[in-house]
Protein backbone atom coordinates (compact mmCIF):
# COMPACT_ATOMS: atom_id res chain seq x y z
CA UNK A 1 0.00 0.00 0.00
CA UNK A 2 2.84 2.29 0.53
CA UNK A 3 4.42 1.80 -2.42
CA UNK A 4 0.86 2.16 -4.41
CA UNK A 5 0.54 6.11 -2.18
CA UNK A 6 3.90 6.59 -3.22
CA UNK A 7 3.20 5.97 -6.85
CA UNK A 8 -0.30 7.94 -6.80
CA UNK A 9 1.87 11.19 -5.38
CA UNK A 10 4.25 10.70 -8.65
CA UNK A 11 2.43 10.82 -11.11
CA UNK A 12 -0.57 13.01 -10.16
CA UNK A 13 0.52 15.25 -7.39
CA UNK A 14 4.43 15.67 -8.03
CA UNK A 15 4.66 19.40 -7.38
CA UNK A 16 1.96 19.37 -4.41
CA UNK A 17 4.19 16.77 -2.46
CA UNK A 18 6.32 19.20 0.11
CA UNK A 19 7.96 15.83 1.81
CA UNK A 20 7.03 12.49 3.19
CA UNK A 21 7.66 11.29 6.54
CA UNK A 22 7.79 7.98 8.41
CA UNK A 23 7.29 8.19 12.16
CA UNK A 24 7.28 4.87 14.05
CA UNK A 25 5.37 3.37 11.12
CA UNK A 26 2.95 6.25 10.52
CA UNK A 27 3.03 7.42 6.65
CA UNK A 28 2.39 11.10 6.63
CA UNK A 29 2.51 13.39 3.51
CA UNK A 30 2.95 16.79 3.49
CA UNK A 31 1.11 18.58 0.63
CA UNK A 32 0.56 22.32 -0.25
CA UNK A 33 -2.60 23.72 1.07
CA UNK A 34 -3.64 24.94 -1.80
CA UNK A 35 -3.98 21.67 -3.43
CA UNK A 36 -5.31 19.59 -0.72
CA UNK A 37 -8.78 19.64 -2.06
CA UNK A 38 -7.50 18.20 -5.40
CA UNK A 39 -5.76 15.62 -3.30
CA UNK A 40 -8.49 14.28 -1.20
CA UNK A 41 -10.89 14.58 -4.49
CA UNK A 42 -8.43 12.32 -6.35
CA UNK A 43 -7.72 9.50 -3.18
CA UNK A 44 -11.70 9.43 -2.78
CA UNK A 45 -12.31 8.54 -6.71
CA UNK A 46 -8.98 5.87 -6.74
CA UNK A 47 -10.43 2.56 -7.41
CA UNK A 48 -6.98 1.32 -6.50
CA UNK A 49 -6.68 3.04 -3.38
CA UNK A 50 -9.81 2.80 -1.52
CA UNK A 51 -9.50 5.29 0.68
CA UNK A 52 -13.10 5.60 1.53
CA UNK A 53 -13.09 6.67 5.63
CA UNK A 54 -11.61 10.14 6.75
CA UNK A 55 -11.23 8.85 10.74
CA UNK A 56 -10.63 12.50 11.44
CA UNK A 57 -9.50 15.80 11.24
CA UNK A 58 -7.16 17.57 13.85
CA UNK A 59 -4.38 20.08 13.76
CA UNK A 60 -1.44 21.69 15.77
CA UNK A 61 0.01 24.51 17.03
CA UNK A 62 4.09 24.98 16.55
CA UNK A 63 4.00 28.49 18.24
CA UNK A 64 7.38 28.90 19.26
CA UNK A 65 8.92 25.91 18.33
CA UNK A 66 11.64 25.65 15.38
CA UNK A 67 8.65 24.24 13.58
CA UNK A 68 7.50 27.34 12.69
CA UNK A 69 9.26 28.19 10.17
CA UNK A 70 7.13 26.16 8.02
CA UNK A 71 4.21 27.43 8.98
CA UNK A 72 2.50 28.03 12.55
CA UNK A 73 -0.12 25.65 11.73
CA UNK A 74 -0.50 22.20 10.76
CA UNK A 75 -3.75 20.46 9.56
CA UNK A 76 -3.75 16.40 10.14
CA UNK A 77 -6.11 14.22 7.90
CA UNK A 78 -6.55 10.76 9.24
CA UNK A 79 -7.40 8.74 6.03
CA UNK A 80 -8.17 5.13 6.43
CA UNK A 81 -9.01 2.44 4.00
CA UNK A 82 -10.90 -0.03 5.27
CA UNK A 83 -9.86 -2.90 2.36
CA UNK A 84 -6.21 -2.73 2.66
CA UNK A 85 -6.59 -1.90 6.32
CA UNK A 86 -3.69 0.81 6.04
CA UNK A 87 -3.89 4.12 8.04
CA UNK A 88 -1.79 6.83 6.50
CA UNK A 89 -1.86 10.88 7.16
CA UNK A 90 -2.25 13.93 5.06
CA UNK A 91 -0.74 17.22 6.65
CA UNK A 92 -0.72 20.89 5.42
CA UNK A 93 0.92 23.93 6.94
CA UNK A 94 -0.52 26.91 7.47
CA UNK A 95 0.79 30.06 8.15
CA UNK A 96 0.10 31.90 11.76
CA UNK A 97 -1.21 34.98 9.98
CA UNK A 98 -4.30 33.83 8.22
CA UNK A 99 -4.76 30.03 8.14
CA UNK A 100 -7.04 29.15 6.05
CA UNK A 101 -8.13 25.34 3.61
CA UNK A 102 -10.74 24.94 1.72
CA UNK A 103 -13.22 22.34 3.47
CA UNK A 104 -13.79 18.69 2.95
CA UNK A 105 -17.56 18.73 3.31
CA UNK A 106 -18.38 17.98 0.05
CA UNK A 107 -16.07 14.89 -0.06
CA UNK A 108 -16.88 13.40 3.18
CA UNK A 109 -20.69 14.61 5.43
CA UNK A 110 -18.77 13.22 8.46
CA UNK A 111 -15.81 16.43 8.06
CA UNK A 112 -18.37 18.81 9.50
CA UNK A 113 -18.30 18.60 13.12
CA UNK A 114 -14.11 17.58 12.89
CA UNK A 115 -13.86 21.20 10.51
CA UNK A 116 -16.00 22.58 13.13
CA UNK A 117 -14.18 21.42 16.01
CA UNK A 118 -10.81 22.45 14.49
CA UNK A 119 -12.31 26.21 13.67
CA UNK A 120 -13.56 26.57 17.51
CA UNK A 121 -10.41 25.25 18.97
CA UNK A 122 -7.48 26.33 16.65
CA UNK A 123 -8.77 29.10 14.88
CA UNK A 124 -8.19 27.95 11.32
CA UNK A 125 -10.59 28.82 9.08
CA UNK A 126 -12.18 26.01 6.47
CA UNK A 127 -12.86 28.10 3.30
CA UNK A 128 -16.55 26.45 1.82
CA UNK A 129 -17.90 25.10 5.27
CA UNK A 130 -21.71 25.58 5.07
CA UNK A 131 -22.20 26.15 8.77
CA UNK A 132 -18.82 27.22 10.68
CA UNK A 133 -19.37 27.87 13.59
CA UNK A 134 -18.58 27.39 17.02
CA UNK A 135 -19.64 23.32 18.18
CA UNK A 136 -17.74 22.96 22.01
CA UNK A 137 -16.99 26.31 23.70
CA UNK A 138 -19.42 29.13 25.28
CA UNK A 139 -20.62 31.48 22.89
CA UNK A 140 -18.81 34.07 25.19
CA UNK A 141 -15.68 32.86 24.55
CA UNK A 142 -13.40 35.06 22.35
CA UNK A 143 -10.38 33.59 21.40
CA UNK A 144 -9.57 29.76 20.51
CA UNK A 145 -8.14 27.88 23.33
CA UNK A 146 -5.86 25.31 22.10
CA UNK A 147 -3.38 27.90 20.20
CA UNK A 148 -0.47 27.72 22.25
CA UNK A 149 -0.73 31.57 23.29
CA UNK A 150 -4.08 30.71 24.77
CA UNK A 151 -3.55 30.72 28.92
CA UNK A 152 -4.48 27.31 30.40
CA UNK A 153 -5.74 29.25 33.21
CA UNK A 154 -7.99 31.81 31.59
CA UNK A 155 -11.46 31.91 32.61
CA UNK A 156 -13.86 33.56 30.93
CA UNK A 157 -17.24 34.25 31.06
CA UNK A 158 -17.91 37.23 32.90
CA UNK A 159 -17.39 36.22 36.63
CA UNK A 160 -13.75 35.66 36.47
CA UNK A 161 -11.35 37.12 38.89
CA UNK A 162 -8.86 37.61 36.53
CA UNK A 163 -10.21 39.04 33.32
CA UNK A 164 -7.91 41.94 33.22
CA UNK A 165 -4.83 40.71 34.11
CA UNK A 166 -4.63 36.85 32.67
CA UNK A 167 -1.83 35.18 33.71
CA UNK A 168 1.37 33.87 31.94
CA UNK A 169 0.96 30.55 29.71
CA UNK A 170 1.93 27.88 32.49
CA UNK A 171 4.78 26.56 29.98
CA UNK B 1 -58.45 28.79 6.13
CA UNK B 2 -54.73 28.27 5.18
CA UNK B 3 -54.03 25.17 4.56
CA UNK B 4 -50.38 25.45 4.40
CA UNK B 5 -48.30 23.73 6.89
CA UNK B 6 -46.53 24.94 9.56
CA UNK B 7 -43.18 23.70 11.35
CA UNK B 8 -43.13 24.31 15.00
CA UNK B 9 -39.38 24.26 17.22
CA UNK B 10 -38.63 22.26 19.87
CA UNK B 11 -35.68 22.29 22.34
CA UNK B 12 -34.87 18.92 23.55
CA UNK B 13 -32.53 18.41 26.13
CA UNK B 14 -29.75 19.77 27.67
CA UNK B 15 -31.54 18.12 31.12
CA UNK B 16 -33.32 15.23 29.14
CA UNK B 17 -33.08 11.75 30.48
CA UNK B 18 -32.67 9.99 27.30
CA UNK B 19 -30.23 12.02 26.18
CA UNK B 20 -27.72 10.51 28.08
CA UNK B 21 -26.08 13.47 29.44
CA UNK B 22 -26.18 17.11 28.53
CA UNK B 23 -27.06 16.92 25.16
CA UNK B 24 -29.30 19.35 23.87
CA UNK B 25 -30.87 18.94 20.14
CA UNK B 26 -33.07 21.62 18.34
CA UNK B 27 -35.70 19.59 16.13
CA UNK B 28 -37.84 21.20 13.83
CA UNK B 29 -41.25 19.00 13.67
CA UNK B 30 -44.13 19.06 11.44
CA UNK B 31 -46.57 17.58 13.71
CA UNK B 32 -44.57 14.70 14.48
CA UNK B 33 -42.46 14.47 11.85
CA UNK B 34 -38.64 15.32 12.49
CA UNK B 35 -37.98 18.20 9.36
CA UNK B 36 -34.26 19.00 10.77
CA UNK B 37 -31.96 18.11 14.27
CA UNK B 38 -29.59 19.86 15.11
CA UNK B 39 -27.22 18.19 17.68
CA UNK B 40 -25.71 21.54 20.29
CA UNK B 41 -23.11 20.30 22.28
CA UNK B 42 -20.12 21.38 24.20
CA UNK B 43 -22.11 21.89 27.80
CA UNK B 44 -20.06 19.34 29.40
CA UNK B 45 -16.74 20.70 27.53
CA UNK B 46 -13.72 21.01 30.32
CA UNK B 47 -10.70 21.09 27.86
CA UNK B 48 -9.28 17.87 28.41
CA UNK B 49 -7.08 18.02 25.25
CA UNK B 50 -5.61 21.48 26.48
CA UNK B 51 -5.08 20.23 30.49
CA UNK B 52 -3.07 17.30 28.62
CA UNK B 53 -0.49 19.19 27.04
CA UNK B 54 0.15 20.87 30.16
CA UNK B 55 1.27 17.78 31.89
CA UNK B 56 3.84 15.26 31.90
CA UNK B 57 3.16 12.31 30.31
CA UNK B 58 2.48 10.32 33.20
CA UNK B 59 0.36 12.60 34.92
CA UNK B 60 -1.67 13.12 31.69
CA UNK B 61 -3.04 9.87 31.75
CA UNK B 62 -5.70 10.56 34.83
CA UNK B 63 -7.78 12.60 32.08
CA UNK B 64 -7.90 9.69 29.87
CA UNK B 65 -10.39 8.10 31.86
CA UNK B 66 -12.68 10.76 32.76
CA UNK B 67 -13.72 10.98 29.43
CA UNK B 68 -15.63 8.00 28.33
CA UNK B 69 -15.97 6.96 32.01
CA UNK B 70 -18.19 4.22 31.31
CA UNK B 71 -14.75 2.42 29.39
CA UNK B 72 -12.00 3.87 31.64
CA UNK B 73 -9.80 0.78 30.52
CA UNK B 74 -10.24 1.22 26.78
CA UNK B 75 -9.41 4.81 27.16
CA UNK B 76 -6.39 4.22 29.35
CA UNK B 77 -5.02 1.57 27.25
CA UNK B 78 -5.24 3.96 24.39
CA UNK B 79 -3.05 6.58 25.58
CA UNK B 80 -0.72 3.94 26.62
CA UNK B 81 -0.35 2.73 23.57
CA UNK B 82 0.09 6.00 22.43
CA UNK B 83 2.64 6.71 24.10
CA UNK B 84 4.76 3.50 24.26
CA UNK B 85 4.22 3.78 20.56
CA UNK B 86 6.22 6.97 20.89
CA UNK B 87 8.86 5.72 23.14
CA UNK B 88 9.29 2.34 21.33
CA UNK B 89 8.75 0.72 24.54
CA UNK B 90 8.14 -3.27 24.13
CA UNK B 91 5.62 -4.54 27.48
CA UNK B 92 6.02 -8.08 28.65
CA UNK B 93 3.72 -10.82 27.49
CA UNK B 94 1.68 -11.06 30.73
CA UNK B 95 0.60 -7.09 30.79
CA UNK B 96 -0.53 -7.64 27.26
CA UNK B 97 -2.73 -10.64 28.18
CA UNK B 98 -3.68 -8.91 31.04
CA UNK B 99 -4.65 -5.66 28.92
CA UNK B 100 -6.44 -7.33 26.29
CA UNK B 101 -8.75 -9.08 28.89
CA UNK B 102 -9.12 -5.77 30.86
CA UNK B 103 -10.27 -3.91 27.58
CA UNK B 104 -12.83 -7.08 26.97
CA UNK B 105 -14.42 -6.40 30.69
CA UNK B 106 -14.98 -2.82 30.08
CA UNK B 107 -16.13 -3.77 26.74
CA UNK B 108 -18.91 -5.93 28.54
CA UNK B 109 -19.42 -3.40 31.29
CA UNK B 110 -19.69 -0.56 28.16
CA UNK B 111 -22.41 -2.33 26.40
CA UNK B 112 -24.21 -3.52 29.70
CA UNK B 113 -24.77 0.05 30.63
CA UNK B 114 -26.08 0.75 26.89
CA UNK B 115 -27.99 -2.30 27.06
CA UNK B 116 -29.92 -1.04 30.02
CA UNK B 117 -30.41 2.50 28.91
CA UNK B 118 -31.14 2.20 25.60
CA UNK B 119 -33.73 -0.78 26.72
CA UNK B 120 -35.12 1.90 29.91
CA UNK B 121 -35.17 4.78 26.91
CA UNK B 122 -37.75 2.80 24.80
CA UNK B 123 -40.16 1.57 27.70
CA UNK B 124 -38.44 -1.62 28.78
CA UNK B 125 -37.20 -0.34 32.81
CA UNK B 126 -36.61 -3.39 34.31
CA UNK B 127 -33.40 -4.24 31.38
CA UNK B 128 -31.69 -1.32 33.55
CA UNK B 129 -32.14 -3.28 37.11
CA UNK B 130 -30.77 -6.99 35.96
CA UNK B 131 -27.76 -5.12 33.65
CA UNK B 132 -26.47 -2.83 36.39
CA UNK B 133 -26.80 -6.07 38.49
CA UNK B 134 -24.26 -7.83 36.26
CA UNK B 135 -22.35 -4.35 35.56
CA UNK B 136 -21.53 -4.44 39.55
CA UNK B 137 -19.42 -7.21 39.56
CA UNK B 138 -17.07 -5.91 36.70
CA UNK B 139 -16.96 -2.55 38.55
CA UNK B 140 -16.29 -4.75 41.60
CA UNK B 141 -12.96 -5.92 39.57
CA UNK B 142 -12.12 -2.58 38.72
CA UNK B 143 -11.82 -1.83 42.26
CA UNK B 144 -9.80 -4.82 43.00
CA UNK B 145 -7.40 -4.24 40.75
CA UNK B 146 -6.90 -0.07 40.34
CA UNK B 147 -8.37 0.91 44.03
CA UNK B 148 -11.28 2.68 42.02
CA UNK B 149 -15.18 1.87 40.67
CA UNK B 150 -14.19 4.14 37.83
CA UNK B 151 -11.98 6.46 36.77
CA UNK B 152 -9.34 3.32 37.38
CA UNK B 153 -6.45 4.16 35.70
CA UNK B 154 -5.08 1.30 36.35
CA UNK B 155 -3.41 0.68 32.81
CA UNK B 156 -0.42 2.77 32.85
CA UNK B 157 2.41 3.71 30.34
CA UNK B 158 4.69 0.27 30.46
CA UNK B 159 2.54 -1.74 32.14
CA UNK B 160 0.21 -1.77 34.87
CA UNK B 161 -0.07 0.64 37.97
CA UNK B 162 -0.14 -3.02 40.09
CA UNK B 163 -0.10 -6.56 39.71
CA UNK B 164 -3.37 -8.11 38.94
CA UNK B 165 -5.48 -8.96 42.14
CA UNK B 166 -5.03 -12.41 43.61
CA UNK B 167 -8.07 -13.88 42.61
CA UNK B 168 -8.47 -11.59 39.25
CA UNK B 169 -8.92 -15.48 37.57
CA UNK B 170 -11.85 -16.35 39.89
CA UNK B 171 -13.37 -13.44 40.00
CA UNK B 172 -13.73 -12.52 36.24
CA UNK B 173 -14.41 -16.18 35.16
CA UNK B 174 -17.55 -15.56 37.82
CA UNK B 175 -18.53 -12.45 36.14
CA UNK B 176 -18.40 -14.54 32.63
CA UNK B 177 -20.21 -17.12 33.81
CA UNK B 178 -22.82 -14.84 35.31
CA UNK B 179 -22.97 -12.39 32.25
CA UNK B 180 -23.66 -15.57 30.32
CA UNK B 181 -26.78 -16.48 31.82
CA UNK B 182 -28.00 -12.80 32.29
CA UNK B 183 -27.83 -12.46 27.93
CA UNK B 184 -29.94 -15.48 28.09
CA UNK B 185 -32.47 -13.25 30.02
CA UNK B 186 -32.21 -10.08 28.12
CA UNK B 187 -32.71 -11.90 24.89
CA UNK B 188 -36.01 -13.35 26.25
CA UNK B 189 -37.10 -10.00 27.26
CA UNK B 190 -35.57 -7.87 24.22
CA UNK B 191 -35.05 -9.89 21.24
CA UNK B 192 -38.72 -11.24 19.89
CA UNK B 193 -40.69 -7.81 22.09
CA UNK B 194 -42.82 -6.68 20.08
CA UNK B 195 -42.93 -3.61 21.39
CA UNK B 196 -38.95 -3.79 21.08
CA UNK B 197 -39.00 -4.49 17.97
CA UNK B 198 -41.69 -1.87 16.43
CA UNK B 199 -39.64 0.58 18.33
CA UNK B 200 -36.21 -0.41 16.74
CA UNK B 201 -36.74 -2.30 13.19
CA UNK B 202 -36.69 0.06 10.36
CA UNK B 203 -35.26 2.83 12.34
CA UNK B 204 -32.32 5.42 12.30
CA UNK B 205 -31.50 3.54 9.36
CA UNK B 206 -27.89 3.87 8.05
CA UNK B 207 -26.50 2.33 4.59
CA UNK B 208 -23.13 0.87 4.23
CA UNK B 209 -22.03 4.07 1.56
CA UNK B 210 -23.14 6.60 4.03
CA UNK B 211 -21.97 5.27 7.22
CA UNK B 212 -18.56 5.20 5.94
CA UNK B 213 -19.29 9.28 4.38
CA UNK B 214 -20.27 10.37 7.98
CA UNK B 215 -16.91 8.36 9.22
CA UNK B 216 -18.85 6.33 11.61
CA UNK B 217 -16.48 3.34 12.98
CA UNK B 218 -17.37 0.50 15.67
CA UNK B 219 -20.67 -0.78 16.20
CA UNK B 220 -22.66 1.88 14.03
CA UNK B 221 -20.32 1.54 11.08
CA UNK B 222 -20.56 -2.76 11.47
CA UNK B 223 -24.17 -2.32 11.70
CA UNK B 224 -24.30 -1.69 8.59
CA UNK B 225 -22.83 -4.23 6.78
CA UNK B 226 -18.75 -3.50 6.91
CA UNK B 227 -16.61 -5.77 8.42
CA UNK B 228 -14.37 -3.58 9.82
CA UNK B 229 -12.83 -4.17 13.61
CA UNK B 230 -9.37 -2.40 14.21
CA UNK B 231 -8.48 -5.78 16.88
CA UNK B 232 -9.06 -7.95 13.31
CA UNK B 233 -7.78 -5.04 11.30
CA UNK B 234 -4.52 -3.43 12.71
CA UNK B 235 -3.91 -5.67 15.74
CA UNK B 236 -2.76 -4.01 18.74
CA UNK B 237 -1.83 -5.63 22.41
CA UNK B 238 -1.49 -8.95 20.72
CA UNK B 239 -4.91 -9.25 19.82
CA UNK B 240 -3.52 -11.25 16.73
CA UNK B 241 -3.74 -14.44 19.46
CA UNK B 242 -7.35 -14.50 20.09
CA UNK B 243 -9.75 -16.23 18.21
CA UNK B 244 -12.97 -14.67 18.01
CA UNK B 245 -15.77 -13.18 15.05
CA UNK B 246 -16.33 -9.91 14.06
CA UNK B 247 -19.95 -9.35 13.88
CA UNK B 248 -21.79 -7.34 11.55
CA UNK B 249 -25.27 -6.78 10.43
CA UNK B 250 -27.50 -6.08 7.86
CA UNK B 251 -29.54 -3.45 7.45
CA UNK B 252 -27.89 -0.71 9.24
CA UNK B 253 -31.05 0.11 11.92
CA UNK B 254 -31.17 0.29 15.66
CA UNK B 255 -32.80 -3.31 15.90
CA UNK B 256 -29.33 -4.81 14.04
CA UNK B 257 -27.20 -2.92 16.29
CA UNK B 258 -28.74 -4.27 19.42
CA UNK B 259 -28.09 -7.83 17.85
CA UNK B 260 -24.70 -6.66 16.93
CA UNK B 261 -23.88 -5.48 20.43
CA UNK B 262 -25.46 -8.46 22.16
CA UNK B 263 -23.17 -10.72 20.23
CA UNK B 264 -19.94 -8.91 20.77
CA UNK B 265 -20.46 -9.32 24.96
CA UNK B 266 -20.56 -12.93 23.68
CA UNK B 267 -17.29 -12.38 21.49
CA UNK B 268 -16.04 -10.57 24.32
CA UNK B 269 -16.41 -13.09 26.96
CA UNK B 270 -14.76 -15.62 24.67
CA UNK B 271 -11.63 -13.32 24.35
CA UNK B 272 -11.77 -13.18 28.14
CA UNK B 273 -12.21 -16.87 28.72
CA UNK B 274 -8.94 -17.49 26.15
CA UNK B 275 -6.68 -14.50 27.79
CA UNK B 276 -7.64 -16.36 31.39
CA UNK B 277 -6.44 -19.73 30.14
CA UNK B 278 -3.31 -18.24 28.22
CA UNK B 279 -1.91 -15.57 31.12
CA UNK B 280 1.67 -15.97 31.44
CA UNK B 281 3.76 -15.28 34.76
CA UNK B 282 5.68 -12.32 34.35
CA UNK B 283 6.42 -9.16 35.47
CA UNK B 284 3.89 -6.54 35.36
CA UNK B 285 5.68 -3.82 34.01
CA UNK B 286 8.08 -2.71 31.60
CA UNK B 287 11.76 -2.62 32.78
CA UNK B 288 12.86 0.79 31.01
CA UNK B 289 14.92 3.03 33.09
CA UNK B 290 13.79 6.30 33.09
CA UNK B 291 10.87 6.40 31.03
CA UNK B 292 8.83 3.30 33.02
CA UNK B 293 7.81 4.10 36.43
CA UNK B 294 10.04 0.99 38.79
CA UNK B 295 7.29 -1.72 40.16
CA UNK B 296 6.45 0.17 43.79
CA UNK B 297 8.07 -3.00 45.95
CA UNK B 298 11.50 -1.95 44.35
CA UNK B 299 10.98 1.66 44.97
CA UNK B 300 11.20 1.21 48.96
CA UNK B 301 14.19 -1.17 48.88
CA UNK B 302 16.06 -0.10 45.83
CA UNK B 303 18.12 2.77 45.43
CA UNK B 304 18.35 3.11 41.59
CA UNK B 305 14.23 2.36 41.27
CA UNK B 306 13.62 5.21 44.43
CA UNK B 307 15.89 7.75 42.12
CA UNK B 308 14.42 6.86 38.77
CA UNK B 309 10.91 6.83 40.29
CA UNK B 310 11.59 10.88 41.90
CA UNK B 311 13.07 11.62 38.51
CA UNK B 312 10.28 10.50 36.59
CA UNK B 313 7.72 12.38 38.98
CA UNK B 314 9.41 15.43 38.63
CA UNK B 315 10.64 15.94 35.21
CA UNK B 316 9.23 13.50 33.44
CA UNK B 317 11.21 12.13 30.44
CA UNK B 318 11.80 13.48 26.61
CA UNK B 319 10.38 12.23 24.12
CA UNK B 320 11.83 11.83 20.41
CA UNK B 321 10.46 14.25 18.14
CA UNK B 322 7.58 13.26 16.06
CA UNK B 323 4.11 11.94 15.55
CA UNK B 324 2.26 9.32 16.63
CA UNK B 325 -1.57 7.75 16.36
CA UNK B 326 -2.79 5.16 18.20
CA UNK B 327 -6.05 3.61 16.92
CA UNK B 328 -7.55 1.13 18.78
CA UNK B 329 -11.84 -0.22 19.13
CA UNK B 330 -13.87 0.99 21.78
CA UNK B 331 -17.30 0.14 22.94
CA UNK B 332 -18.47 2.78 21.10
CA UNK B 333 -15.91 2.84 17.96
CA UNK B 334 -12.45 3.76 16.69
CA UNK B 335 -10.54 5.86 19.72
CA UNK B 336 -7.15 7.50 18.88
CA UNK B 337 -5.07 9.38 20.39
CA UNK B 338 -2.83 11.71 17.99
CA UNK B 339 0.10 12.50 20.32
CA UNK B 340 2.34 15.36 18.72
CA UNK B 341 5.40 16.06 20.66
CA UNK B 342 8.25 18.43 20.18
CA UNK B 343 11.16 16.93 21.96
CA UNK B 344 10.24 18.37 25.31
CA UNK B 345 8.78 16.31 28.70
CA UNK B 346 5.37 17.62 27.98
CA UNK B 347 3.29 16.73 24.70
CA UNK B 348 2.63 19.90 22.11
CA UNK B 349 -0.56 18.03 21.39
CA UNK B 350 -2.94 15.53 22.31
CA UNK B 351 -5.60 15.00 20.01
CA UNK B 352 -8.58 12.30 20.60
CA UNK B 353 -10.48 11.00 18.19
CA UNK B 354 -13.70 10.90 20.02
CA UNK B 355 -15.55 7.68 18.57
CA UNK B 356 -19.33 8.95 20.13
CA UNK B 357 -18.85 12.21 19.24
CA UNK B 358 -18.43 11.95 15.32
CA UNK B 359 -20.51 8.91 15.43
CA UNK B 360 -23.31 11.84 16.95
CA UNK B 361 -22.42 14.08 13.97
CA UNK B 362 -24.84 11.50 12.33
CA UNK B 363 -27.94 12.06 14.13
CA UNK B 364 -29.77 14.88 11.46
CA UNK B 365 -28.94 12.17 9.05
CA UNK B 366 -30.55 9.45 11.21
CA UNK B 367 -33.63 11.04 11.83
CA UNK B 368 -34.71 13.71 9.51
CA UNK B 369 -37.95 12.84 8.04
CA UNK B 370 -38.72 10.21 10.18
CA UNK B 371 -40.85 10.42 13.71
CA UNK B 372 -40.50 12.31 16.61
CA UNK B 373 -40.36 9.15 18.74
CA UNK B 374 -37.47 7.81 16.68
CA UNK B 375 -35.32 11.08 17.85
CA UNK B 376 -34.69 8.78 21.17
CA UNK B 377 -34.28 5.78 19.68
CA UNK B 378 -31.56 6.57 17.51
CA UNK B 379 -29.86 8.47 20.04
CA UNK B 380 -29.74 5.63 22.45
CA UNK B 381 -28.58 3.29 19.23
CA UNK B 382 -25.58 5.98 18.66
CA UNK B 383 -24.16 4.85 22.09
CA UNK B 384 -22.89 7.91 23.39
CA UNK B 385 -21.34 9.23 26.47
CA UNK B 386 -21.19 12.88 26.77
CA UNK B 387 -17.94 13.20 28.42
CA UNK B 388 -16.30 12.06 25.91
CA UNK B 389 -18.66 14.00 23.21
CA UNK B 390 -17.48 17.04 24.59
CA UNK B 391 -13.96 16.61 26.41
Amino acid sequence: MESKLREFFNTNFKDSLVKEETFRGDLSFFVKAEDLYAVCEALLDSHELQVKLLADITSVDWLHTDEEKDGRFEVVYNLYSIPNQFRFFIKVRLSGDDPKVKTVTDLWAGANWMEREVWDLMGIEFVGHPNLTKILTADELDGHPLRKDFPLTWEQPKFTWNQNDPPEVIK
Amino acid sequence: MSTESKTITLNMGPQHPSTHGVLRVILELDGETVVKAEPVLGYLHTGIEKTMESKLYYKALPCTDRMDYLAPMSNNLGYSLAVEKLMDIEVPEKVKWARVCLAELTRVNSHLVWLGTHALDIGAMSMLLYTFRDRESIIDVYEACGGQRMMTSYIRIGGLAHDLPVDFDKRVRNIIKQVENGLEDYETLLTNNEIFINRTKDVAVISAEDAINWSLTGPMLRGSGIKHDLRKANPYTGYENFDFEVCVGKKGDAYDRYVLRVEEIRQSLRIMKQALDGMPEGPYLAHVPGVVLPPKEDVLYKMESMIFHFKIITEGFKSPKGAVYQALESPKGEIGFYINSDGTNKPNRVRVRPPSMINLGSLPKLVEGRMFSDVITAIGSIDIVLGEVDR
